[in-house]
C-alpha cells in the first residue's frame, strides 16, 4: 500500500506468505504423512517413525494390498457404487434442474422448499427406520441398497447445482433454435445439452465423491465380505488385524487417489457447487 | 417474403393486459419499428410474432396463413436477440449454417448461402471462430447473418443494437437499413430508442401500456402526433408542454395571464388544453413569454438554452451561437403553425385549422 | 379455412394446456418420488417408532415411555453437553480460520492457484479417510504429533490424546477443523471477490484505515453468507457423526459421545430403534428451536441496521 516504509511493507509481506504457508502445511500435513507411512519398510516403521521421510523406500505394503487383501474388492464394490450412484442422480437431477430452470409452474415453490428441507435435515433422523426397512425388503448387504439411498440422498442438492447450470444458459438460445427450425426436444439435444456437458460432469464428480465418502450407512448396511465399500472395508479391516500400519495407509492412500482426480476437475466449480449445497460435507 | 397481418391481437396474465386490440397491416417489404418504454408490450408484440409467446385472442397472419397455432420453427421467420443468442459451442459457421442443416439443405446450397451472407457482412475472415471471440459488433454481425442465410419471410429484431456503443450502433443502423433495402424483406424492429425508429423506419408504430398510439411514417409522427404522449416520446430533446386554457380565435390563456397565439381557431372558450412547442420552434425574441435563462449548453452547431417560465423548465433549441448568460430575462415566442394543441382531459390532438 | 383451423383449436386448446403443466411434473417426478420414499416415508415411520418400544422378539406400543426414559438417561445428557463443545469448539475454529483463509487467498500473490488447490484439498479428502489420518497422526508409535505436544510442554508424556476422557474431544474437533476450513474459505471468499473494489478505493480515500475497511466493509457485506453459512453448518456439524464415530467410536467411558453417534450406536448395535428414534427427535427439535432462534436474530440485526 502506498505510505506505508519499506520496512512496514517488508514485515507485512513476510507475515503474510508465513500465514499462507501455515494454512498450506496444516492442510497438508496429515495426507503428506499417510503418504510416507505408506512407504516405509516395515522394519523401519518403529525406528524412524516420526521421521520426515525414511531412509528407505518401498512399495511392497502397496502390492501386499493389491494381491494378499479383500481391497481391490472394496474398491471395485465403491467404484460400483458410487459411479452407478453418480450417474442415476445427476440424470434424474438434470431433468428435475430443467423442469425448475424452465418452466412457471403452480408448487414449483413448494418443490424447491421441499428440496432443501431434504438438504438440512439430519440425515440421523432416518438411521433406525431405514435399517428397518431395508431389512424387510431385502436391501441389506446389498450394493444396490446402498445405491438406492446415496441417490436419494443426493437427489436435492444434485437438482439445485444443476439448476443453477441451467440458469446460467440463457433462454434466448432456445428461442432461437426454435427459430431456427428445432423442436423444442431437438433445442434441449443441440443447443442445451451440450452447453450443460461440464455442468453435468461437476454434478457427477460432486456426487461421486459424497457416494465414495459415506461410511455410517454403508457400515449398517453391509454385513459381507463380498459387498463392503471401501470405507466399511477400511474400518474393519483395522479392527480385525490387529494394525499393519504400512498396508493401512497404503490402502488409505489409493482410496483417495479417485476423489483427488475429480477434485482436480471439481476446482472450478467449488464455488457453485458449495452454494448450491451449502449444507453439504 | 410476405405481408404481416395483426387482428385484434390481446393478450394478458390473469387482469394484467400487455396488449390490447392491436390491429397492424404491415406490407410487403416494408420495415416497420414498434417503439414505446420500456414495459409497452412492444417486445411481446414481437414475440407473439415469433411463436416464442401465445396471445389470448386475434389472429396473427403471415401472408395469407394464420400462424397462431403455427410453432415458431414452421413461422418461416428469423429474429435476432438483444443478446445476439449465438450458440457459444458452435463457431460462426456452424451459428450460421444450424438452420439450414436442420432443414437438409444441400451442403452446396448451405455454403453458396453462408459465404454470400458472410460476403455481404465482412464475416468471410471470422468463419472458424467461437462467439467468445468476437467482439459486440462482430457478434451483431454474426446474428444478422444467421438470420439472412434463411432467406425467410420475415426479419424480427428485437433491440438488436442496444449493446454496443453509441459509434458502433450508428454505424450497425445504417448497414441494417441498407442491408433491409437491398434484400427487400419485410423486417419489424423494436426499440426503446426513437432515434432508432426515426431513422430506420418506413412506418413507425408508437406503443404504450399495451395499446398502439399512432402508426406512421417517421416525420409524419414528428410533424403531427396524434397525442401527447407521441409527442412527448417523438423527438429529442422533448416537446415542451405548457397548459393553458382557451379564449376566442384560437388565443389560449397561460398560468401567468399572457396569452399566445395558436391555430386551433375552432376551439371553444374555457376549454382546458395543453400546448406542445418544440425546442427548435421556441424562439427567443423582443415580446411574448418571459422567462430567464438557467443554463446554457453550447452543441456546436446548435445551443440547448433551459429557460425557468410559468414555473417550469423550457427548452429551446437555437441554430445561431448565443450570448446570453445564466440569469440573464428573455421573451419567448413560437409561430402559431408550430404549436400543437392537445386536449387536456384525454391528451388528443386537435386539428390545427 | 379460418373457420376449421379455428375449431380445431378449440379442441386442441385444452389437451395442449394440459400437457403443458404436466410437463415440468414429468420432470421432477423421478426425484419427488425418490425424495419421498427413501427420505419422507422413512422419516414419519421414524417419528412413530419414537413411541415403540422394540426388542429381539417383539415390538410393543410405549406411548411416550421412550421420551420419559430420556429424562433420566446420564449418558443421554452427557451427550447433550458433548454435542455442544464438539459444535461450538469445531465451529468456532473452523470460522475464524477460514475466514482468515478466505482474506488471505483474496490477495493476489504469484502460486495463488496452486496455493488454493492444496489449501482446499481437505474438503474432497472422505470423511472416514480424514478420521483414520488423524487419530494416527495422534498415535505415539506411528504419528509426529504427541512428540511434538510433549516437546512443547503440552502433555507430560507422548500418548494420544484420544486415549484419555479429559482430552479426547480435540482429536474429532481438531479433525473436524481440518476438514471445515475450506468450506468457510471456499464461501466467504466468494462473498469477498463479490464486493466491489471501488467500495474499498472510496473508503480509503475518505480516510478509513486497514482495519477500518475490515470492520466497516468487509464484515457488513459478508454478514448475510456469515449468517446463513454459519446456521446451516451448525446444523450440519451438530448431526455429524462419521468423524466422532471413526476416531473414537464415543469413547472414552462416552468423553465422545454426541448425539449423533448416539442415536448412531442405539440404532445400529442395541435393538431398540424406538429409543434412537425419540432420541434423534429431539435432536430435531432442538434444531428447529436452534434455526427459529438464528432468523429470529437475523430478523432483529436486520431492523436495528
Amino acid at each position: 500500500m502506498v505510505g506505508q516504509s519499506r520496512v512496514q511493507r517488508a514485515l507485512s509481506k513476510i507475515g503474510f506468505y508465513a500465514a499462507i504457508g501455515a494454512y498450506v502445511l496444516f492442510a497438508i500435513f496429515p495426507i503428506y504423512w499417510t503418504v510416507k507411512i505408506s512407504v516405509t519398510p516395515t522394519r523401519l516403521l518403529y525406528t524412524e517413525g516420526i521421521k520426515l521421510w525414511p531412509s528407505a523406500m518401498t512399495m511392497e505394503n502397496y502390492s501386499a494390498v493389491l494381491s494378499a487383501t479383500d481391497f481391490p474388492r472394496y474398491f471395485l464394490n465403491s467404484l460400483i457404487v458410487s459411479i452407478s450412484t453418480s450417474l442415476i442422480v445427476t440424470a434424474i437431477a438434470s431433468l428435475a434442474g430443467y423442469a425448475l430452470s424452465r418452466f412457471q409452474f403452480r408448487g414449483k415453490a413448494v418443490v424447491s422448499l421441499l428440496l432443501l428441507l431434504t438438504q438440512t435435515f439430519p440425515l440421523v433422523m432416518v438411521i433406525p427406520p431405514i435399517f428397518r426397512i431395508m431389512g424387510s425388503i431385502g436391501l441389506t448387504d446389498n450394493l444396490y441398497g446402498l445405491i438406492v439411498i446415496y441417490t436419494a440422498f443426493n437427489i436435492a442438492f444434485a437438482t439445485f447445482l444443476m439448476q443453477s447450470f441451467f440458469d446460467g444458459i440463457p433462454k434466448e438460445l432456445e428461442e432461437a433454435a426454435m427459430i431456427d427450425g428445432c423442436t423444442r426436444s431437438t433445442a434441449l439435444r443441440r443447443i442445451v445439452l451440450p452447453l450443460t456437458l461440464p455442468g453435468m460432469g461437476a454434478t457427477i464428480s460432486f456426487v461421486f465423491t459424497a457416494a465414495w465418502s459415506e461410511l455410517l450407512f454403508a457400515l449398517m448396511l453391509i454385513n459381507s465380505e463380498s459387498q463392503k465399500t471401501f470405507s466399511v472395508g477400511l474400518l474393519t479391516f483395522i479392527g480385525k488385524f490387529a494394525v499393519d500400519w504400512g498396508q493401512m495407509m497404503a490402502a488409505s492412500v489409493m482410496a483417495l487417489i479417485p476423489v483427488c482426480i475429480f477434485f482436480a476437475f471439481l476446482q472450478r466449480y467449488l464455488v457453485t457447487g458449495l452454494t448450491a449445497g451449502a449444507v453439504k460435507g | 417474403m410476405a405481408s404481416v397481418t395483426l387482428r385484434n391481437v390481446s393478450k394478458s396474465f390473469g387482469s394484467v393486459h400487455v396488449l390490447s386490440g392491436i390491429n397492424l397491416e404491415i406490407a410487403d417489404g416494408e420495415f416497420v419499428v414498434l417503439v414505446g418504454p420500456s414495459g409497452c408490450g412492444k417486445s411481446t408484440l414481437l414475440r407473439s410474432i415469433a411463436g416464442l409467446e401465445e396471445v389470448s385472442a386475434g389472429d396473427i397472419m403471415i401472408g395469407v396463413r394464420r400462424v397462431n397455432d403455427v410453432a415458431p420453427r414452421d413461422r418461416d421467420i428469423a429474429m435476432v436477440f438483444q443478446s445476439y443468442a449465438l450458440y457459444p459451442h458452435m463457431n460462426v459457421e456452424d451459428n450460421m449454417s444450424f438452420s439450414l442443416k436442420l432443414r437438409k439443405e444441400s451442403v452446396s446450397k448451405i455454403g453458396t448461402r453462408v459465404n454470400q451472407a458472410s460476403g455481404t457482412l465482412g464475416l468471410g475472415a471470422l468463419l472458424e471462430r467461437l462467439p467468445k471471440q468476437l467482439s459486440g459488433g462482430q457478434r451483431q454481425r454474426v446474428a444478422m447473418g444467421r438470420a439472412i442465410v434463411r432467406d425467410p419471410k420475415v426479419f424480427l429484431f428485437d433491440e438488436p443494437l442496444s449493446n454496443l456503443d453509441a459509434k458502433l450502433r450508428a454505424q450497425m443502423r445504417t448497414e441494417i437499413k441498407a442491408l433491409q433495402q437491398s434484400l427487400g424483406t419485410t423486417s419489424i424492429y423494436v426499440t426503446h430508442d426513437q432515434i432508432e425508429a426515426m431513422t430506420m423506419a418506413n412506418r413507425i408504430v408508437v406503443l404504450n401500456e399495451g395499446v398502439i398510439q399512432q402508426v406512421g411514417a417517421p416525420l409524419e409522427l414528428y410533424d403531427k402526433p396524434a397525442n401527447t404522449f407521441v409527442a412527448g416520446f417523438i423527438g429529442s430533446p422533448t416537446m415542451n408542454f405548457i397548459e393553458g386554457v382557451a379564449g376566442a380565435k384560437g388565443e389560449v390563456k397561460l398560468a401567468d395571464g399572457s396569452s399566445i397565439a395558436t391555430g386551433a381557431t375552432s376551439l371553444k372558450p374555457g376549454h382546458e388544453v395543453t400546448l406542445g412547442i418544440r425546442p427548435e420552434h421556441l424562439q427567443l425574441s423582443g415580446k411574448g413569454l418571459r422567462g430567464e435563462v438557467q443554463v446554457i449548453e453550447p452543441l456546436g452547431m446548435t445551443t440547448q438554452i433551459a429557460v425557468k417560465a410559468l414555473g417550469q423548465q423550457l427548452t429551446l433549441m437555437a441554430m445561431e451561437r448565443t450570448a446570453l448568460s445564466p440569469g440573464q430575462p428573455v421573451h419567448l415566442s413560437a409561430s402559431s403553425k408550430h404549436i400543437h394543441v392537445f386536449d387536456r382531459a384525454n391528451g388528443r390532438r386537435f386539428a390545427l385549422t | 379455412m379460418t373457420l376449421a383451423s379455428r375449431e380445431q383449436m378449440t379442441a386442441k386448446a385444452p389437451i395442449r394446456r394440459w400437457s403443458m403443466a404436466a410437463e415440468p411434473w414429468l420432470y421432477l417426478s423421478p426425484a419427488l418420488v425418490c425424495i419421498v420414499t427413501v427420505l419422507l416415508v422413512p422419516l414419519i415411520i421414524g417419528i412413530s417408532y419414537s413411541f415403540w418400544k422394540f426388542s429381539a422378539f417383539k415390538s410393543q406400543f410405549a406411548g411416550l415411555d421412550q421420551y420419559r426414559a430420556m429424562a433420566s438417561d446420564t449418558v443421554l445428557h452427557d451427550a447433550l453437553v458433548n454435542t455442544l463443545w464438539w459444535t461450538v469448539g469445531s465451529l468456532f475454529f473452523q470460522f475464524f480460520l477460514g475466514l482468515g483463509l478466505a482474506l488471505l487467498l483474496n490477495r493476489p500473490f504469484y502460486g495463488r492457484r496452486t496455493v488454493q488447490a492444496l489449501v482446499f484439498l481437505p474438503w474432497a479428502v472422505p470423511t472416514f479417510l480424514t478420521g483414520l489420518t488423524w487419530s494416527w497422526l495422534f498415535n505415539p508409535l506411528i504419528g509426529p504429533l504427541p512428540h511434538i505436544f510433549y516437546a512443547l510442554g503440552i502433555q507430560s508424556e507422548p500418548v494420544t490424546i484420544l486415549a484419555s476422557p479429559q482430552t479426547a474431544m480435540w482429536g474429532p474437533i481438531i479433525a473436524n477443523i481440518w476438514f471445515g476450513i475450506p468450506f468457510f474459505a471456499i464461501t466467504l471468499l466468494a462473498a469477498r471477490k463479490s464486493i466491489p473494489s471501488e467500495i474499498y478505493e472510496a473508503a480509503s480515500i475518505d480516510g478509513a484505515s486497514a482495519w477500518q475497511q475490515f470492520t466497516k466493509v468487509t464484515m457488513p457485506f459478508l454478514a448475510p453468507t456469515i449468517a446463513i453459512t454459519v446456521m446451516l453448518r451448525t446444523v450440519w456439524i451438530a448431526t455429524f457423526a462419521d468423524l466422532i464415530y471413526v476416531m473414537t467410536q464415543g469413547g472414552p467411558a462416552g468423553s465422545t459421545n454426541t448425539i449423533a453417534t448416539y442415536i448412531y450406536v442405539s440404532a445400529f448395535k442395541a435393538l431398540d430403534k424406538g429409543y434412537a428414534s425419540a432420541i434423534a427427535m429431539l435432536l430435531l427439535v432442538l434444531l428447529i428451536i436452534y434455526a427459529l432462534l438464528v432468523i429470529q436474530m437475523r430478523r432483529s440485526l436486520l431492523k436495528d441496521a
